[in-house]
């Protein structure tokens, strides 16, 4: 049995955040994680914005906390934690001068909760800045502080961190029951990938889960909703076709379909917006590559279906319209961090401070550790940069000039030091390094990157899998 | 920064072709790079029999075909071959930059070959829509994983596209004790060579559905089913045609695309439709003294007529450098 101050039920980003925030103090912390590795539900689907913080309601949790988490993450984070975080911009276009006053509505509110820099501009500003647009593009709000990071590598930045500061993470272990008790300032037991951890705090990430954690912990107070999003990669050769994050004017229910420049430089197109009754269902559907490419060519006609290399689908856990971030009367020591959709990844470390105030308000002594290790040094990645470095690089370790992955330049030593971070399956080598995810998909590098895994891991090909258990790549092998 | 008279970026048959002819027409000093540690490219992975009927009168595997030309260009005194070494950038102007363990080089060339190869179009290019599992792979990959490591990807397999590499692999994987459950291609007529449908397919009763494609792929973590619907003229499913196979491995095999981005770096001009170089003659670009081969130039049906237009390009790259009897006026 294991016992701690504070557990955290998920790995994405907002009990990552959490779990980072949290271990400045003098805590006993675990963070538990359903799937083989952090990042892998929710966050790994996420388009990465970091959103200004416009769109939101005044009042709202999602406003303050954007604001504030997008703040976080350009004055702190972004350096701290070694992001490569791409403040581009965001413009929100409008197709019909009539508009112009929701733009102003826009300007206003977003004014009010302290986003900077808000301007609306015309087509002449448009045509010197982002020419590609299409002549139904009229003029446009620019927020300059919005940008774009990798949502997964922004997870595991946050674990490895969390990780130096002492917090303890522990992958494949579901969260199967919960139970109360009161012994020893002990309030829950939690059985988890088959062991036992009994905590004073409970901290609720689980995303499209935490409506049944709560309900685990005697707290059945609110439903998760997932709202299915496909988006669309285009290649890499298309970068210059785009330079800041481009939303439509927002509708009722969505912000629409976007045009966005990743943080490695592909374009990408949509999410689309659609409840799903399935917490499983990442599919994605020929409806919704029609509808991400007529949003995306509204804006930009000049996008086509043949600059699509990769596609994937996530699922939003909605709550409502808002956040859900509260202690749970009901059971007490429970805290929630539920519905944290977009702009979830930017809140993030803004929930992550108040999950913290609402945790000492309520009895957890937060004293400062003598030493915080605040810093993260940043991986290096070849696709990143100049030739000069690399060449340094090698220099250092001439293991950098082995290439494995071609389409994106990805060395030997990165895949390695990817799996001593942490990546246990195909996936999470490509989420960390990019090897896999240029326009060949893994058929020239996948035999070299099992191999290396084979190697480090110890494992045989036949137990190295996509994603976790279940998702084996090789049936047998011939000895 | 070193210079060299020519440099081939690319070992495969098409490199090996160029640098042998190159040599023959005269060009004294030739670096061959090669990314993988190997010579032969491509071939090393094609176990099968068809290499060399032309060009040899023999029924040679890929590694038979590949090897004749490798012990030739070991032998050659003005071929240096460089493995584990992949070029990373090439300029309007020549300068190579690649990578090798251990050091990134720099190498000015007054003659450039790119014997690159082509890539497989993949699942995401189609595309078919449904889940991501694990199980679905473009069919060279699975190629290299059951020829070259011995690794059986499944138990039961669809292959998608009647590419030559997919049939070749619906009987390899039979061979292999996969069951191969069918074949699917949306056109009218196969894409591979007659020879393949009849040796791959017909001989192991695998079947093939001309006229369909995958509507969806289901599984969760692993391939579970792929759902298949009849098409019409326009490729669009016909209503009420459709039904599913089970399978835990679905092969793509739905053509090759030229690898070109060196070249497009360089700032060659690329044919937009095939991603070969925009050139009115066999093996030329659009910036003289870069020349392309192979694959890389169109995608080859044999890989005895990728040998011959490659030699064609060596001698053209020598004619270039001023060898041989071409006058060099009509080609700068």
């Amino acid at each position: 049995m294991e016992t701690c101050d504070v557990l955290i039920v998920g790995a994405g980003v907002t009990g990552a955040a959490i779990a980072r925030e949290l271990s400045r103090y003098k805590l006993k912390i675990f963070l538990l994680e359903k799937e083989v590795e952090a990042a892998f539900g929710v966050s790994k689907s996420n388009s990465g914005i970091i959103h200004a913080g416009t769109q939101n309601p005044p009042s709202s949790l999602k406003g303050r906390l954007c604001v504030e988490g997008n703040r976080l993450i350009r004055e702190e984070l972004s350096k701290d934690l070694g992001l490569t975080f791409v403040q581009c911009g965001q413009l929100i276009v409008i197709f019909d001068l009539k508009d112009l006053p929701a733009l102003e509505k826009i300007k206003k509110e977003g004014g009010e909760l302290g986003v900077k820099g808000l301007e609306i501009v015309d087509r002449a500003w448009l045509d010197a800045r982002e020419p590609n647009l299409g002549p139904e593009v009229k003029a446009a709000l620019y927020a300059p502080t919005a940008g774009i990071v990798s949502p997964y590598r922004f997870v595991y930045a946050l674990v490895e961190n969390a990780a130096a500061n002492g917090v303890e993470l522990k992958t494949s272990h579901k969260v199967t029951a919960i139970r109360r008790v009161d012994e020893g300032g002990a309030r829950f037991e939690v059985e988890a990938g088959g062991e036992t951890y009994r905590t004073r705090f409970l901290v609720n990430a689980a995303g499209l889960f935490a409506d049944e954690i709560s309900a685990l912990a005697g707290a059945p107070s609110f439903k998760i909703t997932p709202r299915k999003g496909e988006e669309y990669l285009l290649d890499k050769k298309r970068g210059h076709l785009v330079n800041h994050i481009i939303f439509p004017l927002p509708s009722e229910n969505s912000k629409g379909i976007l045009i966005i420049k990743t943080s490695d430089g592909n374009p990408m197109i949509g999410p689309t917006a659609h409840e799903t009754g399935d917490k499983a269902d990442l599919s994605t559907t020929d409806e919704g590559l029609a509808e991400a490419l007529a949003g995306a060519r509204r804006m930009m006609p000049s996008i086509s279906r043949g600059d699509i290399i990769a596609y994937f689908a996530g699922l939003r856990p909605a709550c409502g319209r808002d956040f859900v971030i509260r202690r749970e009367d009901a059971a007490p020591g429970l805290i929630t961090a539920a519905g944290i959709q977009s702009p979830g990844l930017t809140a993030a470390p803004a929930i992550a401070v108040m999950a913290a105030d609402i945790l000492k308000t309520h009895g957890l002594g937060l004293e400062p550790k003598k030493e915080f290790h605040r810093l993260r040094p940043r991986p290096a990645h070849l696709f990143q940069i100049p030739p000069e470095e690399t060449k340094r690089l090698i220099a250092k370790n001439p293991a950098y000039g082995d290439i494995v992955c071609r389409c994106e330049m990805v060395s030997a030593v990165e895949i390695r030091d990817a799996i001593k971070r942490g990546a246990r399956t195909l996936d999470g080598v490509k989420f960390r390094t990019r090897a896999q995810s240029g326009r060949c998909h893994g058929g020239f590098c996948t035999t070299r990157i099992i191999k290396i895994m084979r190697e480090e891991l110890g494992l045989p090909v036949t137990e190295i899998t996509k994603r976790g258990p279940g998702s084996e790549l090789i049936k047998g092998e011939r000895i | 920064m070193t210079e060299r008279e020519l440099v081939i970026v690319g070992g495969g048959p098409a490199g090996l072709a160029a640098a042998l002819a190159a040599g023959e027409a005269g060009v004294k000093d030739i670096l061959l790079i090669e990314r993988d540690q190997h010579l032969g490219g491509i071939l090393n992975q094609c176990i099968h029999t068809g290499f060399g009927l032309h060009r040899f009168k023999a029924e040679l595997t890929g590694p038979e075909y590949a090897d004749r030309f490798v012990k030739t260009v070991e032998k050659a005194p003005e071929i240096e071959v460089s493995l584990r070494s992949f070029a990373v950038k090439l300029t309007g102007d020549r300068v190579i930059t690649y990578l090798k363990p251990g050091a990134m080089e720099e190498v000015k060339a007054r003659a450039v070959i790119l014997a690159t190869g082509c890539r497989e179009r993949t699942r995401e290019m189609i595309p078919i829509c449904g889940s991501r599992p694990a199980g679905v792979y473009p069919a060279g990959l699975a190629q290299k994983m059951i020829n070259l490591e011995g690794w059986i990807p499944g138990k039961e397999a669809v292959i998608v596209g009647s590419g030559d590499i997919g049939l070749i692999m619906a009987r390899r994987m039979t061979l292999e004790g996969m069951k191969v459950k069918a074949v699917i291609e949306i056109q009218k007529t196969t894409r591979g060579l007659t020879r393949n449908v009849v040796q791959c397919l017909e001989d192991y009763g695998i079947p093939l559905h001309l006229r369909h494609k995958i509507l969806k792929i289901t599984g969760r973590d692993r391939v579970e089913k792929v759902e298949v619907v009849r098409v019409d003229d326009n490729f669009a499913g016909i209503p009420r045609s459709g039904f599913e196979i089970r399978c835990d491995t679905v092969l793509i095999s739905v053509g090759l695309i030229p690898e070109n981005e060196l070249l497009e770096m360089a700032g060659a001009q690329i044919d937009p439709k095939t991603n070969g170089p925009l050139s009115a003659r066999v093996n030329f670009t659009s910036i003289p003294g870069i020349f392309v081969c192979g694959n890389a130039f169109r995608v080859y049906d044999l890989a005895d007529n990728v040998s011959l237009d490659s030699e064609s390009a060596g001698r053209s790259a020598a004619e270039y450098l001023g060898k041989g009897s071409a006058d060099r006026g009509n080609l700068s």
